[in-house]
């Protein structure tokens, strides 16, 4: 409706319409600041070589676990390498795994939860059979055992198994959701005249079904972003994860870094923070998100 | 209820299947072989002759085709044999049986923690909500699902070790012999892996609660002059458990997911070192034995969790 159809002799206040971006700042000031934060940490990861002040590999035997200083803002750890910037890089990997992952795991997710509810009978209960198979595994456990049958398989710097196994667990969580929205929808009246109409399946499905199920799917993702980063640091720090030398925070806390508790807390302090910082945004955005877009969704 | 109390139990058993038929096969489709782990690592690989290999295969099974190996394997697991490790050869019954007693401890321990702070937190929190006392249990439980278990675990060891020289025992006291040595070995862990667990608690709790105060009955409860108090207590927080109990029980199970990553920080020899191990050992008795553990210790809390649906709430039995 635009201001112009308002009549005119009542005199109360048209809310003003902003922009669906301020709108969203002004409303959930806890989700704009996740939203910061995650910006801030996607401009860094992306200028990671020009942002951090070392090359995140090079050894430097000079400086062997040297505390914070002027040169090394969060010191360095037992190679020399600066923490700073293996946190700034570790940033990368962490948005990069993050991302595609969720994004992998939402989309088939989804796309397996309005299937499930669209076609009903046989079909939905077989799915719903292996999900609940699926759902019976702690997440991190099901990784794992991913892990475990695919091995590492790096492409363009990426750990494509890795990525499957993050986001592999989601499936079963992601479809819950977007079916339980899918079933609600199948039984609007909307969908029935288009049936009557005539149209075909897939019409019904993409033009009518999912994009009233795009408020759940945007929601899940950004929680499953946060997960992403907490499955990827979990594995790493197991050492099935990202391997050496690529910068991880997961991996930046394994191995050595619990040998030198006393004399280098800084090695285990920073990527740890990092880790939190970056779950904490993206579950504080999620958060907000849900709230802004439908309320009554439970993750 | 009892009708009701059968279909459940009955629909367990398909996701059991379903679980050991998906671990059994995905097992089998892996590059590593356990025989070739376990050979390279005792001779680092050098002059291995093939018969060895073969033979070493054919003692533990693997020469036998897929379906053979799975019927014989699940034909022994339903009379609880569940074979021999492929790495230490000792009955996979006794390896998990001497590691249960510490991961099922800390998993109590930390679940204790969770609901003595859950309750008080979410409630709190509904109460006074938007108010500071809201906003800093808020701040509270969402960084508690941010921050991994396994570095909190980290940081109190840092901080223990700094303040009072405590560092990881290397070995772990029974409760039977030393329960103070032991409860003071295992707080730390229950506490970095208690963290997560009463943070979604008490955000359901908080949640949980909001949604009630809303109802009807609290609006009579207070019209009819109850106070506050009481409405919080009997009216309120009886009602708001059903959700909370859920998401304590199902979290329960997700611990011995957090405990997988926190053991190796603490230098707990528990179940989820074990699986971490077998994995890294490609040990695959060990992997589907476990798998299947922890599957089944969902299915059944998922199982009592229904059951108390159907005992607190009435309207659930009959539907």
């Amino acid at each position: 409706m635009s201001e112009a159809t308002m009549p005119t002799a009542i005199s109360y206040k048209v809310p003003k319409r902003r922009h669906p971006v301020l709108q969203f700042m002004v409303q959930q000031p806890l989700g704009a600041a996740g939203l910061v934060i995650i910006v801030l940490m996607g401009v860094c990861a992306a200028f990671a070589p020009w942002v951090s002040p070392y090359d995140p590999l090079a050894v430097d035997y000079g400086a062997m676990l040297a505390p914070p200083s002027a040169e090394h803002w969060l010191g360095t750890d037992s190679f020399g390498r600066d923490v700073l910037s293996r946190v700034i890089y570790g940033a990368r990997t962490a948005l990069a795994i993050g991302f595609i992952a969720s994004f992998l795991g939402s989309t088939v997710g989804a796309v397996i939860g309005v299937a499930s509810a669209y076609f009903g009978g046989k079909t939905d209960l077989i799915i719903q059979g292996i999900m609940d198979v699926l759902l019976s595994f702690p997440i991190i456990v099901l990784a794992i055992t991913v892990v475990a049958v695919l091995g590492n398989n790096v492409v363009l710097g990426l750990d494509v198994n890795l990525i499957i196994a993050i986001a592999i667990p989601m499936l079963p969580r992601v479809e819950r959701v977007v079916r339980a929205s899918a079933l609600a929808i199948r039984e609007l009246p909307y969908i029935d005249a288009a049936r009557a109409a005539g149209y075909s399946h897939t019409r019904i499905i993409f033009r009518h079904i999912i994009p009233n199920v795009v408020a759940p799917y945007l929601i899940m993702l950004t929680a499953f972003v946060a997960q992403a980063i907490l499955s990827e640091a979990s594995l790493s720090f197991l050492g099935l994860g990202v391997t050496e030398p690529t910068p991880s925070w997961g991996l930046m806390l394994s191995g050595s870094a619990a040998d030198f508790y006393q004399q280098a807390p800084w090695m285990i302090v920073f990527p740890g923070i990092a880790i939190s910082l970056g779950v904490f945004a993206f579950n504080l955005f999620g958060d907000s998100l849900r709230d802004w877009l439908d309320p009554k969704i439970k993750i | 209820m009892l009708r009701y109390t059968i279909h459940r139990i009955l629909l367990m058993i398909p996701t059991l299947l379903g679980v050991a038929i998906l671990v059994f096969f995905l097992l089998r489709l892996m590059p590593g072989d356990p025989v070739a782990t376990m050979l390279l690592g005792d001779a680092g690989g050098a002059n291995i002759s093939k018969e060895v290999v073969e033979a070493e295969r054919a003692r533990l099974g693997l020469d036998k085709p897929l379906y053979i190996q799975f019927f014989k394997w699940m034909g022994g697991v339903l009379q609880g044999d569940f074979g021999y490790s492929m790495w230490t050869g000792q009955p996979v019954i006794y390896e998990i049986g001497i590691r249960l007693e510490l991961s099922l401890q800390v998993a109590i321990m930390a679940t204790i923690l969770a609901v003595l702070l859950a309750l008080p937190l979410g409630t709190l929190s509904a109460i006074f909500k938007d108010t500071w006392i809201d906003q800093s249990i808020r701040v509270f439980s969402i960084a508690g699902l941010a921050v991994p278990s396994f570095w909190l675990g980290m940081i109190v060891i840092l901080l223990l070790l700094t303040y009072f020289s405590w560092i990881p025992p290397l070995t772990f006291t029974s409760i039977w012999e030393n329960p103070w040595e032991n409860i003071s070995q295992l707080i730390w862990p229950a506490l970095a892996v208690g963290y997560r667990y009463s943070a979604v608690a008490t955000r359901m709790m908080r949640s949980s609660i909001l949604e009630v105060l809303q109802e009807d009955y609290i609006r009579t409860a207070r019209a009819k002059g109850v106070m506050e108090r009481l409405v919080v207590a009997r009216h309120a927080m009886r009602n708001a458990m059903l959700p909370v109990v859920t998401v304590i029980g199902l979290e329960f199970a997700f611990l011995i997911g957090g405990l997988v990553v926190t053991e190796q920080v603490f230098n707990l020899n528990g179940i989820g070192k074990l699986f971490v191990q077998a994995v890294a050992r490609s040990d695959f008795t060990m992997i589907q034995a476990l798998v299947l553990l922890v599957a089944v210790f969902f299915v059944l809390i998922n199982f009592v969790i229904d059951m108390l649906y159907a005992l607190l709430d009435p309207r659930i039995r009959y539907r």
